[in-house]
């Protein structure tokens, strides 16, 4: 697929993706799209710029993979596939209605583009290992990219798959951690914090980027520097906004996981008008 | 005496026969790899074998993902904590997803012996068949444990081996081959139907004797694929004899007895006793008396059938 480097494109291409993501969830009715609008820039800049893939082939050997540990943040993955060419944008508009090939969290046997189910917190990590382990025990080129949350680093399981990678030098694969401060019941730390995540996964043996995931400059040399890394995974600690883009939604956790209203989506459509 | 072997020891022998014979196989272990004997494996194929160190939930994922990739991946540990601890990685990530991971735990049941509870797994059967996609097998013996380890590769999709600790008299010999689906009639009867699965199989054939010495005659069935089940034998056999009993070593709820209670209560409808654990924990000891604590004795399956004969 065509991809870009170029700033301004990625900008329009986010703004497009946040928009579907209000667009969905209000039209659902349910959803999340507080840690879907944080990882929007991140998510665009793998399937816009980063990654090789083929929307019209989703099987192909070897493309790169992302993992979407943090499941609960489809819509961003749904309008990043859609947008892609997956599937129609239209089928954006069946979020989390029954039939439907876009479920609540995603369904790797019901959506085109999807590597792995998730939705179950903690879990995609290790599973992006596998991947990263079965692509350098093939020799293949492809590379794994996966993405977790900062309240999903509380389960155990994420912990247990940071220290495989760091042991079995799995520098195929990187992950991003949205940091975005926020969980269900409130503050990280409030709730239960993860103090400082960088020293964490560097004591853990791996390679440790730290950038603002909403600046897509940042974003993409630490995708490259991840790729330059060797005999380490990477881990990109990306500082982000829950419900980036939009006023009344940033930093807000009660947007977690509630949809906007009709009038609250009229007017984060027209917070995130193109042109 | 009966020749005696474990069936834990099938598991690396078979993972070697199938990586030589040019299988994509891969095998995940979580620090007890001496004891489910894939580090046999681990030692001919190094670069096919991973420790994952003491992290089962993570061994599933990862196997999960090399699964994804194309690869048939084998996992090992204790039953208790392959299914017990990794049931959330088993049940969102591998069998919603339906892919290529056989859960082969080891050390199932009763028959761990000393190390007790902790490690008797006596819900792993009920946890495993309730899942969707997911094949569970129980295998009778050694050379029953060794076929569906084999079969397992073959089949595209989430798998449940149940493995045990101890050497046990085996059952069948080398020319056994397992069928996804198929019981097996080991022994014709008319009288009663002894339905049993794993180790019970052959302590249902001593049941049989002990019944046959009273002049009733038992059919023994070897029910290894819990999951799918084969109800139209199992319909069959009970229409014969219309006395079923269940043996298991394993909780008598939601394991072979109540999958095939299942079954006959809804396609015919027939007296059944099941023999098993009795909603226990188990406990340490030698396997041999934990099974004669437990109830779980060839007079303990004659006394079922003669109740339900009487």
């Amino acid at each position: 697929m065509q991809t870009t480097t170029d700033i301004a494109q990625l900008e329009a291409q986010a703004r497009r993706i946040r928009r579907h993501i209000i667009e969905m969830t209000g039209i659902a009715g349910s959803g999340h799209p507080g840690g879907s609008l944080s990882a929007a820039d991140i998510v665009t800049a793998l399937y816009f710029s980063v990654m090789k893939h083929r929307p019209q082939e989703p099987s192909w050997p070897d493309r790169d993979r992302f993992v979407l540990s943090k499941g609960h943040a489809a819509p961003v993955l749904y309008a990043a596939l859609a947008e892609s060419g997956y599937y129609p944008v239209e089928a954006l508009g069946t979020l989390r209605q029954l039939g439907s090939i876009l479920q609540g969290h995603p369904d790797m046997c019901k959506t085109p583009g999807v590597e792995i189910c998730s939705g179950s917190l903690g879990q995609g990590l290790a599973a992006a290992c596998g991947m990263a382990l079965a692509g350098r025990m093939d020799r293949a080129p492809w590379r794994v990219y996966a993405m977790i949350g900062d309240g999903e680093a509380q389960e155990g399981e994420i912990w247990e798959a940071s220290m495989f990678a760091a042991h079995y030098k799995l520098d195929n694969l990187t992950c991003v951690l949205d940091f975005n401060g926020l969980q269900i019941d409130g503050r990280l730390e409030d709730v239960m914090s993860i103090d400082c995540p960088s020293e964490k996964w560097r004591s853990f043996g791996w390679h440790v980027v730290k950038i603002d995931g909403h600046d897509f400059v940042q974003i993409l040399a630490a995708f490259d520097e991840a790729k330059r890394t060797k005999n380490k995974p990477t881990m990109i600690v990306a500082r982000t906004v829950k419900g980036k883009g939009v006023s009344f939604m940033e930093n807000q956790v009660g947007f977690h996981g509630k949809a906007p209203s009709e009038e609250q989506m009229k007017q984060a459509l027209e917070e995130l008008a193109t042109e | 005496m009966a020749e005696k072997r474990a069936t834990r020891e099938a598991y690396g022998a078979v993972l070697i026969e199938l990586a030589k014979a040019g299988r994509d196989v891969v095998a995940l272990d979580a620090d007890l790899a001496s004891s489910t004997t894939t580090a046999k494996f681990g030692a001919e194929f190094p670069d096919r074998f991973f420790n994952v160190g003491v992290a089962e939930q993570n061994m599933i994922g990862v196997a999960a993902g090399l699964a994804a990739s194309g690869k048939i991946a084998y996992t090992g540990s204790f039953a208790v904590f392959a299914t017990g601890r990794a049931f959330d990685q088993i049940r969102n990530t591998v069998c919603y997803g339906n892919l290529n991971v056989k859960i082969c735990p080891t050390h199932a049941g009763l028959t761990v012996g000393p190390d007790g509870a902790s490690h008797q797994a006596l819900e792993d059967i009920a946890l495993m068949r309730s899942l969707p996609n997911m094949r569970v097998i129980v295998p009778a013996d050694y050379y029953e444990a060794a076929a569906a380890l084999r079969a397992a590769a073959d089949i595209d999709g989430p798998v449940f081996v149940r493995l045990g600790r101890a050497a046990v008299p085996v059952v069948y010999d080398e020319s056994h081959t397992f069928d996804l689906g198929k019981a097996d009639v080991v022994a014709e009867g008319g009288d009663v139907t002894i339905a049993a699965c794993g180790i019970m199989v052959e302590v249902a054939l001593r049941a049989r004797d002990l019944l046959a010495a009273d002049g009733v005659s038992a059919e023994v069935i070897n029910v290894s694929s819990v999951k799918p089940i084969d109800a139209e034998a199992l319909v069959a056999s009970a229409a014969k004899t219309g006395h079923v009993v269940t043996a298991e070593e394993h909780t008598i709820q939601g394991g072979l007895g109540g999958a095939i209670a299942e079954v006959l209560s809804e396609q015919l409808p027939t007296p059944m006793l099941r023999v098993g654990v009795r909603d226990m924990f188990g406990t340490s000891g030698p396997a041999d008396e934990l099974l004669i604590e437990y109830g779980l004795t060839p007079a303990n399956i004659a006394e079922a059938a003669r109740k339900l004969l009487d």
